[in-house]
């Protein structure tokens, strides 16, 4: 199996005849769940996920008496792969969570400043949820560039005498002060590739995901699989990533 | 306060408006999306296929099994965790209950088919649009049956009986509350396969409440018919 897709690879032709740095037709859609503070669905080809921001008012952390909350979580549901079973979060889950989550907190692009109430008593807090509706390849950078979509469009909702009305949204928008987006690349022998199918990624060596902000500033990396990776792998990789983020962020 | 005009302004026995689609989740073998409202629902079905653990085959016949989710940015209030409550325990129970007696799996024996139904946003009658939705993305796998089960909750507000309730509906607190029956219907027979109320209710109103809800369930019955013929066109 592996031979063959390097065959093809070597001709610079994959399964679904794209470009080894092509992805496939990417749409970004936003407010699909009402119930949301901010929601968008991404589509790569096949992948199909779903993201909500919710928000809430917390006690802060001892730690960050003035800062907001802020988490990531991701459900890749049975719903959309026989891959995946119901219970308790998989691994593949929680690396895929933690990765966007660390791309939006160590490019500190949420002002968690912004989202204090009272200072160690009451602040906000934004949680991001994303839910795969059709599992077809290339997750993290779907769950990446919903993320950053819903967050753009999340807005408050009214908080009066410590009630929050979910039902009444202000023109209050999530401080979203930088735009962090994951571009994960993968490597198949010698051919480094992007938005890879479900065939590709059981067949690779390694991946790293590069996480670039909206002035290209790479701000987390991520590098799974087994195989290791030279700096040179490592660098041609980052200018793959650097030249595809701004063409994601487009679709915004 | 009686409650005689509906606050999104529909007569007693009108549905909101309705959408239906399947194929929608090409991983599944067989899928669909259901629409009523603001409540938003797709299902997916596996299977059959081989069941896991193996104590829980059946020789004779293959099962089913349903999941129920609600996706954690889908509740009215606060973030809803993820995982398995009570509640949603309950409700994949009664739609499994509901979508039985029209499968015949006795070709599939130790297999199971799996449900899942999973509802990015919702707006009250999230049991009857799973129902609705499973029904299609079982007849979309090919399955066989007997016929679809359509389902919608029919209830008292106030003192009017209405059919598909809103959440806004379910939580009115004027004179006389609010009753909430979800049913399921098998649209030939017309047959019900899930009934639950909560709330108060007399003989009367139940008896009306019955007919508005088989009334109903034809509308979102030619509904699935239509959605599943034009997918085959």
């Amino acid at each position: 199996m592996k031979e063959h897709l390097l065959k093809s690879l070597k001709k610079g032709v994959r399964y679904d005849g794209r470009k080894l740095d092509e992805f496939r037709k990417v749409t970004v859609s936003y407010d699909v769940s009402k119930s949301a503070e901010g929601s968008a669905k991404v589509t790569f080809g096949g992948t199909h996920v779903l993201v909500g921001v919710k928000m809430g008012v917390e006690t802060p952390y001892p730690d960050t008496p003035d800062r907001g909350n802020f988490m990531v979580n991701a459900e890749l549901t049975p719903l959309s792969s026989n891959r995946f079973e119901s219970g308790p979060p998989s691994i593949e889950a929680i690396e895929l969570s933690r990765v966007v989550d660390r791309g939006i907190r160590e490019s500190k692009a949420i002002d968690q400043k912004a989202l204090c109430i009272k200072v160690a008593e009451k602040v906000w807090s934004v949680m991001v949820d994303v839910v795969t509706v059709n599992a077809d390849g290339n997750l993290l950078d779907a769950a990446g560039l919903g993320a950053l979509a819903a967050l753009k469009v999340a807005r408050f909702p009214k908080y009066e005498n410590d009630i929050i009305d979910y039902m009444t949204h202000t023109d209050k928008k999530v401080p979203l002060v930088r735009e962090p987006l994951p571009v994960t690349v993968f490597k198949i022998g010698e051919y480094l590739l992007v938005d890879p199918l479900p065939i590709e990624e059981q067949l690779a060596d390694a991946r790293l995901t590069i996480t670039v902000t909206g002035d290209n500033t790479i701000c987390a990396l991520q590098k799974g699989g087994e195989v290791p990776l030279s700096s040179e792998d490592i660098l041609s990789m980052t200018d793959i990533a650097l030249k595809i983020a701004p063409e994601l962020r487009k679709k915004l | 306060m009686s409650y005689d005009k509906r606050y999104d302004g529909r007569k007693p026995e009108e549905l909101r408006p309705m959408s239906a689609k399947v194929g929608v989740i090409p991983n599944a073998d067989g899928s669909a999306m259901f629409q009523v409202g603001n409540t938003v629902c797709y299902a997916a079905v596996y299977g059959p296929r081989e069941l896991h653990p193996k104590f829980l085959q059946d020789p004779k016949k293959g099962i089913l099994r349903v999941n129920y989710n609600m996706m954690p940015f889908s509740g009215h209030g606060d973030r809803v965790r993820p995982g398995r409550s009570r509640r949603s325990q309950e409700i994949a129970l009664v739609i499994q209950n509901a979508l039985l007696p029209v499968l015949d799996l006795s070709d599939y024996p130790k297999a199971v088919v799996d449900v899942f139904i999973e509802l990015p946003q919702t707006d009250a009658g999230t049991r009857c649009a799973g129902i609705v939705a499973a029904s299609m993305a079982l007849a979309h796998a090919g399955l066989k049956m007997k016929e679809l089960v359509s389902a919608v909750a029919v209830g008292k507000v106030g003192d009017s009986v209405v059919a598909d309730l809103t959440y806004d509906e379910e939580a009115f607190e004027g004179e006389g509350g609010s009753t909430d029956m979800p049913m399921a219907i098998l649209a030939n027979s017309g047959t019900v396969s899930l009934l639950q109320m909560d709330g108060e209710i007399n003989k009367e109103h139940l008896a009306t409440s019955l007919d508005l809800a088989k009334k109903a369930a034809q509308q979102i019955s030619d509904l699935q018919k239509k959605t599943l013929k034009e997918y085959y066109q």
